[in-house]
């Protein structure tokens, strides 16, 4: 399975949506995905791939790791599993 | 309904191993927050905290206490040694039945739970110390201060994670007021730095790895500490009759749940809390000089606290002084609201008030006076202190000069 679809069923599982209605442009609060989802997310995602994402819930647009919409956060899990 | 007043006091965190050492250190803004020293630390990602360091136990307790004593129990013990002491209490006949013992902690005998199982999935063992039960159980510690001072009234722990000492303190104050105790013995404890503990909270990705800097701009997170205080409170009538030395008159308390979410704060049930103190008190909001804030470091709890206060007290809000000392001692999660407390009774019995440390930039959103990086002196009569748990619970209390 490749790291989109991978990345796209969490975040489906965790906004309790169908895989089919996540959509690339989509951002965590047209998902609903609240703080708590969100941390959980980056914890399956973390799992999933053997990555470390580095992300502090005080301010989740500080570091390098792009939020702002579900591709975003397609292309900065593929840039760390690249880096692994 | 009966006043009630504090008649001693005892510690032992990362700031100090008694009351002075603590207040000194408060007093001159530094920092007990450094590196962890524990097994395994180096898995861990975050690995600064508030640590009690170089402590022995073996110093203050023998083996066979060790045994049973968990690292909070033992913070406990030498807490309510120095406070039990100062107050010149002593409990037999009929004061041991009007006397109890409430505290709190979170996470109760956390170190212990950790060793053990440690020892039988890590490393295979079969057996464990037949006293494992008896000592990470969380009225561990308030059952020992029973037994070593013979007290027969009121015991019980209390656990509502970081407003757990604020809770009990409460409690405490309230059997006094309502006639139920003549002295209790409060506060609270928690032994949380160990690999386990640490981790737990890793997860939730709230934890700074640098500093611990509440209300200012550039915060990254809460550190967390360790340690223990316990206070006598004791009926006003009672101790005025046998001449004790009193620190300061607790007035009110009130508890409020935000009924919300598990563990975003919210600015409503914070200010019910504060405001239910004061009504409790009988105090105005104008006569508050000086806030303990809950001040964790995290933005969720630094802008909803300062909302708060800004809705309760209007434009006092302005004029009074509010501090988070959790930028020295760390984050002691069940037992934080006694540290704190601390500071409190430091403002009211020497006019000193605890600085913010670690303040480096200002945040719009926290435009109050938090008292940055250096103590300051001032009079103030009337003092509150803030606790907002994890789980949305909240209790603050109030304190007045004597």
């Amino acid at each position: 399975m490749d790291v989109r679809t991978q990345v796209i069923e969490i975040i489906a599982e965790q906004a309790m949506m169908e895989v089919g209605d996540v959509k690339p442009e989509m951002s965590l609060e047209d998902l609903g995905i609240d703080s708590l989802a969100l941390v959980e997310s980056i914890f399956a995602i973390e799992e999933a791939f053997d990555i470390s994402v580095p992300f502090n819930a005080n301010d989740p647009n500080a570091s390098d790791f792009d939020i702002s919409s579900v591709e975003a956060i397609v292309a900065a899990v593929q840039g760390l599993v690249d880096k692994k | 309904m009966n006043r009630v007043v504090i008649t001693g006091q005892g510690s032992i965190n990362a700031l100090g191993r008694s009351v002075a050492e603590t207040q000194e250190a408060l007093r001159e803004g530094r920092c007990g927050i450094g590196p962890l020293e524990f097994r395994d630390v180096e898995r861990l990602a975050i690995r600064i905290g508030g640590q009690v360091r170089d402590y022995d136990p073996e110093l203050h307790f023998n083996r066979q206490q060790i045994a049973l004593y968990d690292r909070f129990t033992q913070f406990t013990l030498l807490s309510a040694r120095e406070a039990i002491a100062q107050s010149g209490l002593s409990f037999a006949g009929d004061l041991a039945g009007r006397t109890g013992v409430v505290l709190g902690t979170s996470g109760g005998g956390l170190n212990t739970q950790d060793d053990n199982y440690r020892s039988v999935y890590e490393d295979g063992k079969n057996r464990v110390h037949p006293f494992v039960v008896p000592k990470l159980m969380n009225n561990a510690a308030a059952s020992h201060v029973s037994m070593e001072y013979n007290i027969k009234g009121p015991g019980f722990t209390v656990a509502t994670a970081c407003a757990s000492s604020n809770h009990a303190m409460g409690l405490a104050f309230q059997l006094i007021r309502g006639g139920a105790a003549d002295v209790m013995v409060t506060g609270g404890s928690e032994a949380m730095l160990c690999f386990g503990g640490v981790k737990a909270w890793e997860g939730l990705r709230v934890m700074s790895k640098d500093a611990c800097r509440p209300f200012s701009a550039n915060r990254n997170g809460m550190v967390q500490g360790e340690g223990a205080a316990v206070y006598v409170f004791e009926n006003y009538e009672h101790a005025k009759a046998r001449g004790a030395d009193i620190i300061a008159e607790v007035v009110g308390f009130a508890m409020s749940s935000d009924a919300a979410d598990i563990v975003m704060p919210s600015k409503q049930g914070a200010a019910r809390a504060i405001s239910g103190a004061l009504q409790d008190a009988g105090i105005t909001p104008e006569q508050v000089g000086y806030v303990n804030a809950h001040g964790t470091g995290t933005a969720a709890n630094d802008k909803t606290e300062c909302a708060a206060v800004a809705d309760v007290f209007g434009a006092h809000a302005d004029k009074l002084m509010m501090s988070s000392t959790k930028s020295m001692h760390g984050h002691a999660i069940g037992a934080t609201g006694a540290i704190e407390l601390l500071a409190c009774t430091m403002a009211l019995r020497d006019g000193v008030i605890a600085p913010t440390i670690g303040y480096e930039e200002p945040d719009p959103e926290c435009a109050l006076d938090i008292v940055p990086n250096e103590a300051r002196e001032a009079k103030v009569d009337v003092v509150i202190s803030n606790a907002f748990a994890f789980g949305g619970f909240n209790a603050v209390l109030a304190l007045r000069a004597v």
